[in-house]
């Protein structure tokens, strides 16, 4: 963009500030307010915004509070959470790998949480041999545990003197396919019942989310996304090629691989909350870079879509009668991908990430 | 990323008769590979059956168990194998070439989500519940989600980039999976013919599928041999390209229909086998270099060979307990991953 660009300095601090990012992010939180807002009103009873307002700050109706509170609040910080989680973590992949199609499904991270995943439902559903309250834990853990195996398999095997991102991107291939199969296999060994209930998580579900599933994905999230923002820094440097990277003074290496692993364990996490949100990782990154008009996915804008899409999705799925009881995953593609095709049919120049 | 024309003239000369050379020696390997894996798919099985046997089958059969196994089973499977490992190798090469971007599969035009799509329609709205219906559906699916990717990918501009091409791909392709999903969600009727066809297998199917998908196979194989040599050019640049007297335009349509008639037709006789059109043209690029004119042919017999290989382990070692697409990434992806590792990569 030719718009003015200004360098702020902060004491050591310096960076650049572009008015046209800060204008596209801060419109992103103002809409990701008001759906949060309307998602907090909307439902089975009707609460108006005034009155939500008044419920968040403990006045109004004690009715509305504890439907607010204990119903609705849950599952859209969930939805808020993951999916900024799942837009950083996007905007990581696409920028070290340099290729707009990267993101954790396609690179394995989401296919090992799933494999784990859905490997827990079917053992406990045909064989029986998880019950009770192994199970309700025993799902998203084995998700967590599963997408940090598939994301530490992809560090260490990418890893050859360095991550190559042309490498790991293939790498990234090979473990998706063991995982992707893995997932596959289980559903057609599995009884339908529960091949239905893994393909349910498989698209991703904010339905079953209480306030025991806020905590780990907050705490783990507060940690990370400010660490990513600021390590991720480097990636302006880092969309030059190796070579020049290096002479701008980045230890390329280092830099690479602490992202890779940033971004594998915000996928992770994400994914073992709620089960696998399509397109989120994919697409709001790209939205964001063109709507920011920037030259690669800038990681807080990405955050906020990546929130503004996810919860708009369980909008939608929570209001419109024919879809109810959908996987918000479902919609956030439906959604989310005539966006994207509007944003760069209007806008066609050469974009690279 | 070298251009062959440039890495030609460039080259020594001793340079260029090794390359050669190892081209054909690998040629041959290829060729020979592909003989004993189409034997071993023959006379491999829950049933053993001896070479002489197989060609007693075939030559003059009767009406013995073993013969018919031979004419009615295996001799259909193999044929399948050869022809969707052929078809998806190819059309890999072509859709990771057009978009320059190694993590293309066939898939990404929205083949394959356009194929997943009509067959569920097919199944819960239409009520279709043969395989030759199936068939039908996948193959106008397929078209349709094509033709709305590439016009999407060069709406507003000069032809498709491969960078909104591949977006385009990506994003119908999404959003054909999220309508998928919502329709086998509801349908459990639905769901039940889904996770079967989306697993992908060569197994029961029979010749009429084979002339089904023939004449799409084959003018996808003729396409896609007119599409090589402009992708020589296209590797460089959209803009060296032009420059070098490439129409691009037309190289880019006949690459996307000749991708479409291969997956389509693959898809729609033996459902989404994801892993070969992926990782077929990374080996084959890892041989030959470069130059499509290579590449393109290498990858077909490359993806029969692995194909075939997938299935006749998959029926060994787990007795058909494995369709052909897990089998292919279980052994397949490892031996993928080592090869990645130890290769130097040729960029695309």
């Amino acid at each position: 963009m030719t718009s003015t660009r200004r360098t702020v300095r902060l004491g050591g601090l310096s960076f650049l500030l572009r008015p046209r990012l800060v204008v596209v992010t801060a419109s992103g939180v103002a809409a990701l307010l008001l759906v949060v807002a309307l998602n907090l009103g909307i439902g089975s009873v009707h609460i108006g915004l005034s009155d939500v307002v008044s419920a968040l700050f403990g006045a109004g109706d004690p009715l509305h509070h504890n439907i607010i509170w204990e119903l609705r609040m849950p599952r859209t910080l969930v939805g808020i959470l993951v999916g900024g989680a799942l837009g950083v973590a996007g905007a990581i992949f696409q920028s070290i790998a340099r290729n707009p199609l990267a993101s954790p499904d396609v690179l394995g991270v989401t296919w090992g949480a799933a494999a784990a995943a859905v490997g827990v439902i079917v053992l406990e559903g045909t064989r029986g041999q998880i019950t009770g309250g192994a199970s309700t834990i025993g799902v998203p853990l084995a998700g967590l545990l599963g997408g940090l195996l598939a994301g530490v398999l992809l560090y260490v095997l990418s890893w050859r003197r360095g991550i190559d991102g042309y490498r790991m991107v293939l790498i990234g291939i090979g473990i998706a396919a063991i995982g992707y199969n893995l997932v596959y296999w289980l559903l057609s060994v599995g009884d339908v019942d529960d091949a239905a209930r893994a393909v349910t998580w498989l698209v991703g579900n904010l339905a079953d989310v209480g306030w025991d599933g806020v905590a780990p994905v907050s705490i783990a999230l507060a940690v990370l996304v400010p660490v990513a923002v600021i390590a991720g820094r480097t990636l302006g440097g880092l969309q030059y090629g190796d070579d020049t990277a290096r002479g701008l003074g980045i230890r390329v290496d280092r830099a690479r691989g602490a992202l890779l692993l940033l971004a594998v364990a915000l996928a992770a996490v994400a994914t073992s909350a709620t089960g696998p949100i399509a397109f989120v990782a994919l697409a709001t990154p790209q939205i964001t870079l063109r709507l920011a008009g920037t030259a690669q996915p800038p990681l807080v804008g990405s955050m906020v879509f990546g929130a503004l899409l996810t919860v708009s999705a369980d909008l939608v799925v929570r209001t419109v009668p024919l879809l109810s009881g959908l996987p918000v995953g479902v919609l956030t593609a439906v959604l989310g991908a005539p966006y994207l095709v509007f944003l760069f049919i209007r806008r066609r120049r050469e974009e690279r990430v | 990323m070298t251009g062959t024309t440039a890495a030609a003239t460039a080259a020594p000369r001793g340079a260029r008769v090794t390359s050669r050379r190892r081209r054909t020696i690998a040629l041959v390997l290829l060729l020979v590979a592909l003989a004993a894996a189409s034997a071993a798919s023959i006379c491999l099985g829950a049933k053993a059956i001896p070479l002489h046997v197989v060609l007693d089958a075939l030559t003059s059969p009767q009406d013995i168990e073993q013969h018919i196994i031979v004419r009615s089973l295996r001799v259909p499977r193999t044929v399948f194998g050869l022809l969707v490992g052929i078809a998806l190798g190819i059309a890999g090469t072509l859709i990771q070439g057009h978009t320059r971007n190694p993590l293309a599969d066939p898939g990404l035009l929205g083949v394959t989500q356009g194929a997943a799509f009509a067959v569920v329609t097919a199944v819960v709205v239409l009520g279709v519940d043969s395989l030759y219906g199936y068939v039908w559906f996948a193959v106008l699916g397929a078209l349709a989600a094509s033709v709305t990717v590439f016009a999407l990918g060069s709406a507003g501009g000069r032809g498709a980039s491969p960078v909104t091409l591949a977006l385009a791909g990506a994003a119908v392709s999404f959003f054909l999976h999220g309508l998928t999903s919502a329709i086998v969600l509801v349908d459990e009727r639905g769901m039940d013919v889904f996770r079967f066809w989306s697993v992908g297998s060569i197994a029961a199917r029979d010749y009429a599928i084979a002339g089904q998908i023939a004449p799409f196979l084959i003018v996808g194989l003729i396409l896609a041999a007119i599409n090589t040599p402009g992708m020589n050019t296209l590797a460089l640049g959209d803009d060296v390209a032009v420059a070098l007297g490439t129409n691009v335009a037309r190289t880019r349509v006949l690459g996307v229909l000749a991708i479409t008639l291969l997956t389509g037709a693959a898809v729609a006789a033996c459902g989404p086998i994801a892993f070969v059109g992926l990782v077929v043209p990374h080996l084959a690029r890892a041989i030959t270099g470069p130059d499509y004119r290579w590449v393109v042919p290498f990858a077909g017999l490359i993806g029969a060979v692995l194909l075939l290989v997938a299935d006749v382990l998959g029926r060994v070692l787990a007795s058909d307990a494995f369709e052909v697409g897990i089998m292919l990434a279980l052994i397949g992806a490892p031996v993928f991953i080592v090869l990645v590792r130890r290769t130097r990569l040729v960029r695309l």
